[in-house]
C-alpha cells in the first residue's frame, strides 16, 4: 500500500508551508517535496505606486527582516534616481549598513535561540510541549535571556536608523532620511552592561561556543543531517571579503569552484532564470550557466561562508578559520552546520556595528543625494536568510511598472525539497508508523535554512501540525495533529 | 472696544469676538472642535461636517457658524463625538487609506482624527473604490486619498487667480480634477503647499516622499488638537 505524509504547516518558520511524503509499497519514500502553499501578490500591486514609495511599501513583505526588503528597494531605486549605491554620501551609507548588520544580528538571534535552539538543547524526539522557547526560558534561562536581550538589541539599532523597530522609514532613493545623534550613539556604545556592544560581542562568541559544545556532543548527527552537496550563491564585497550590504555576485560549486566569478549583479537576469512548478506558489531560481537540472543553488549563512574568501572583523575572522578548517577549506555542504555559519555571522555584525557607531560619518548631515533620473533599477543585499533580488521599472510619471523580486527564500527553494527528501529517506523510509519525533525532523531540516515563506509568495500565522496518512487510492486512513 | 459675546460650550462659560465662528470662538477658550476641511486662512465651506455641534439641540457646522450671544454649545458630549466618529469612519471605507506605505503617515489630519478617535476597525463596510493616480508635472493627485475637502481648491491659484484645482461630477462620483495646463505652470514651492494643505495624502510632490524621519512629523509626538487644549 502506497502512502502519503503531509505535514501542514511546518512550525517554527516563518509563513505557512506543507511538507508531503509519498512512500511506496514498501515504505520507501518515492517523493518528497515541500510546497508553499500562500500567495500574496506584491509583484502586481506595487505596479502604479510612485517609486520613493517602494522601500516603505515592500518591506510590508515581512515583519521579521523587514529592512532586507527595505534596503534592497532603497538600493534600486538609488539607481532611479541615479546615484549608484557605491556613490551614496558616506554618511547614508554608513547609516544603512548600520541598520543592516543591526536587523542581521536581531534576525540571527531570533532564528537560533527562539526557533533553533530548543531542537538542539532538547534533542529532536523531546517532548514538543518542551521543545520550545518557553521550555528553553524555564531550563536554560540564561541563554533564553540573552537571546532575547541580543534580538531587542538589533532591533533598538533599527529603530534608531529607521524610526521604528519594524517598518520605518530610514532609507530613501539616494540616501537616508536621518543619521545618528551622539546621544543615540553613545547609547549603544556606553550604556551600562549587559545592553551595550561589546556585551553583545562577547554573547554572539558565547552562542557559537554554544553550538560548538552541542557540536561535540553530537557530532555525528549534526555532521551527517542532511548533508548534500549544492552550488551556492552570495554577494561578496569586490576584495572577496564577506559582505550583506553591497558587493558583486559570486557562485560557487559544491567543490568550491566558481562559477559566477564576481559579476555585477545588476545583470542577474543574464545570469539567473525562474522555473515554475505546479504544486508549489515559490519558483525555482537556477544558474542559467548549468540549466534547470544542475543550476540550484543554496543561499544563506552557509551560502556566504562558502562563497566568501574571509570576514573583515577580527572576532570573526578567528571563528570564520577555525570553521573552514574543520572541512579542509572546502565549502562546507552540512545543513545543520548553518547554525553555525549563522552564529559567526552574528558575531561579524555585532563587530560591524561597534565599528560603524564609532565611525564620525555616522553623525554626519550629508544625507542624500540626486542624480540623472533612470527608469529602471535592480537593488540586491543579502538578508539574514540569503540573496535577496529587487528589481523595478518606472514610467515618464515615476509610477511603477514592473517588479521583479527573488527573495532568500526562494533561492533555497530546491535546497529546502532536497534537505526534506534526504531526512525524509533516512529516517521515514521503510517506517510504518508515524512519530511526532520523525516529523520533527523534517522540519528540523527545513528550519536550519530559516525559511521565510512570507516573503517568499511575495504570509502570517501561526501553524499547527497536521499530517494525514493516504492509502494508495488516495483515501485518508489516519490523521494527527498537535 | 465692543463687550464681548458670552456662550457656553458644554457647560463651560466663555467669551470670544463679534464675528468668531463657533470653531474660532472654541479655539480662543483653548477647546479644540476637531476640523478637517476648514483650514486657517481659507474660507470655512463647512462640507466635511466633522466640526458638527449641537446649538441650542440644533446640529450646526462650528467652522462656518458665527457664535452669537447665548449660544449653549454642546461640542464633547458622546452623541457629538459619536456622530464624528461616525463621518471619520465613513471617510475611511469610502477611499483606499493604506497608512502603512503612505507618504502622509504621521502628517496626516485624517489619520491624526483616526487616533483621536481610537478608531480600529470601522462599524461600516469597506467599499474598495477603484480609483486611480493622476500624474502632473510637480505632483501626484492619488485619487484613493482624496476625502473631497476643496482645501486645494480654495488655496491654489495662479498668480493672476486662476484656480488649478476643481470640483468635478457630483454625489458619490465627485473628484478632484486639476487643470493640466495650469497645473504644468506651478512651482515647486507651490507644489510644496499643494501637498502640505492636503490633510491627507492624496496631492504628492514628486521625488521628495518620506524625507521627514518618523519622530519629527506633525503627530508623532503631539495628538492632533493637543496644541489648542493645551493653551487652556
Amino acid at each position: 500500500m502506497s502512502r502519503k505524509l503531509t505535514i501542514e504547516p511546518v512550525t517554527r518558520v516563518e509563513g505557512h508551508g506543507k511538507v508531503t511524503i509519498r512512500l511506496d509499497d514498501r515504505g520507501k519514500v518515492a517523493q518528497a517535496r515541500f510546497h508553499v502553499v500562500e500567495f500574496r501578490g506584491f509583484e502586481r500591486f506595487v505596479q502604479g505606486r510612485p517609486y520613493w514609495e517602494i522601500p516603505v511599501l515592500v518591506q510590508r513583505l515581512c515583519g521579521i527582516c523587514p529592512v532586507s526588503h527595505h534596503l534592497a528597494g532603497a538600493k534600486a531605486m538609488d539607481i532611479i534616481v541615479g546615484v549608484p549605491p557605491e556613490k551614496l554620501p558616506p554618511t547614508a551609507d554608513k547609516l544603512r549598513r548600520l541598520m543592516h548588520y543591526g536587523q542581521m544580528l536581531q534576525s540571527h538571534a531570533l532564528h537560533f535561540f527562539h526557533l533553533a535552539s530548543p531542537d538542539l538543547l532538547f534533542g529532536f524526539d523531546a517532548d514538543p510541549a518542551v521543545r520550545n522557547i518557553i521550555g528553553v526560558a524555564k531550563t536554560h534561562k540564561e541563554i533564553a535571556v540573552k537571546g532575547v536581550l541580543m534580538r531587542k538589541f538589533g532591533q533598538e539599532i533599527i529603530k534608531a536608523t529607521a524610526g521604528k523597530k519594524i517598518h520605518g522609514t530610514g532609507a530613501i532613493p539616494g540616501g537616508v532620511n536621518k543619521s545618528l545623534s551622539p546621544e543615540e550613539r553613545d547609547f549603544f556604545l556606553k550604556s551600562p552592561a549587559p545592553f551595550n556592544i561589546d556585551t553583545m560581542i562577547d554573547w554572539a562568541q558565547e552562542a557559537i561556543q554554544l553550538f560548538k559544545k552541542l557540536h561535540a556532543e553530537n557530532r555525528a548527527v549534526l555532521d551527517s543531517f542532511a548533508h548534500f552537496p549544492s552550488n551556492h550563491l552570495s554577494l561578496v564585497r569586490k576584495d572577496g571579503a564577506l559582505d550583506f550590504y553591497h558587493g558583486v555576485l559570486r557562485a560557487v560549486d559544491a567543490e568550491g569552484r566558481k562559477i559566477l566569478n564576481d559579476v555585477d549583479y545588476r545583470d542577474y537576469l543574464d545570469y539567473i532564470g525562474e522555473e515554475v512548478r505546479n504544486y508549489s506558489y515559490m519558483k525555482f531560481p537556477y544558474l542559467k550557466k548549468l540549466g534547470k537540472e544542475k543550476g540550484w543553488y543554496r543561499v544563506g549563512p552557509i551560502a556566504r561562508l562558502n562563497t566568501c574568501d574571509f570576514i573583515p572583523s577580527p572576532r570573526a575572522q578567528k571563528e570564520f578559520e577555525e570553521y573552514k578548517a574543520y572541512t579542509g577549506g572546502k565549502p562546507n555542504n552540512m545543513t545543520l552546520h548553518s547554525h553555525w555559519a549563522r552564529l559567526i555571522e552574528a558575531l561579524h555584525a555585532a563587530e560591524v556595528i561597534k565599528e560603524l557607531l564609532n565611525d564620525k560619518d555616522i553623525t554626519g548631515d550629508n544625507l542624500v543625494k540626486k542624480g540623472k533620473k533612470k527608469h529602471e533599477g535592480v537593488g540586491l543585499v543579502e538578508a539574514p536568510r540569503g540573496t535577496l533580488f529587487h528589481h523595478y521599472r518606472i514610467n515618464d510619471d515615476d509610477q511603477v511598472t514592473m517588479a521583479n523580486l527573488i527573495v532568500s527564500t526562494t533561492n533555497n527553494n530546491q535546497a529546502y525539497n532536497e534537505a526534506v527528501r534526504l531526512v525524509a529517506e533516512e529516517y521515514i523510509s521503510e517506517k510504518p508508523e508515524i512519530t511526532e519525533g520523525m516529523l520533527n525532523r523534517v522540519e528540523v531540516a527545513i528550519r536550519a535554512y530559516d525559511p521565510c515563506l512570507s516573503c517568499a509568495t511575495h504570509a502570517l500565522g501561526q501553524m499547527p501540525l497536521e499530517v494525514e496518512l493516504y492509502d494508495s487510492e488516495g483515501h485518508l486512513v489516519d490523521r494527527k495533529r498537535k | 472696544m465692543p463687550d464681548k459675546i458670552k456662550f457656553t460650550v458644554d457647560g463651560k462659560e466663555c467669551q470670544a469676538e463679534a464675528g468668531m465662528t463657533i470653531y474660532e470662538a472654541a479655539k480662543a477658550n483653548g477647546i479644540y472642535i476637531p476640523v478637517l476641511c476648514h483650514f486657517e486662512g481659507l474660507k470655512p465651506v463647512g462640507s466635511c461636517r466633522i466640526c458638527s455641534v449641537r446649538v441650542n439641540g440644533r446640529w450646526m457646522a462650528a467652522c462656518t457658524q458665527p457664535v452669537t450671544p447665548g449660544m449653549v454649545i454642546e461640542n464633547a458630549s458622546p452623541e457629538v463625538e459619536e456622530y464624528r466618529k461616525a463621518i471619520i469612519e465613513m471617510l475611511f471605507v469610502e477611499g483606499n487609506h493604506f497608512c502603512p506605505a503612505c507618504e502622509k503617515s504621521g502628517n496626516c489630519e485624517l489619520q491624526a482624527l483616526a487616533y483621536r478617535y481610537q478608531i480600529l476597525v470601522p462599524q461600516f463596510p469597506y467599499l474598495f473604490p477603484k480609483k486611480d493616480i493622476e500624474a502632473f508635472p510637480k505632483f501626484l493627485l492619488e485619487h484613493n486619498r482624496c476625502v473631497q475637502c476643496q482645501r486645494c481648491i480654495r488655496a491654489i491659484q495662479t498668480p493672476d487667480g486662476k484656480k488649478v484645482f476643481a470640483m468635478k461630477n457630483r454625489s458619490g462620483r465627485v473628484r478632484i480634477n486639476v487643470d493640466r495646463k495650469l497645473a504644468a505652470r506651478l512651482s515647486d514651492e507651490e507644489a510644496q503647499k499643494a501637498m502640505d494643505i492636503c490633510p491627507v495624502g492624496a496631492i504628492l510632490r514628486k521625488e521628495v516622499g518620506f524625507r521627514i524621519p518618523i519622530g519629527r512629523r506633525k503627530y508623532d509626538r503631539r495628538p492632533i488638537g493637543s496644541d489648542i487644549e493645551e493653551k487652556k
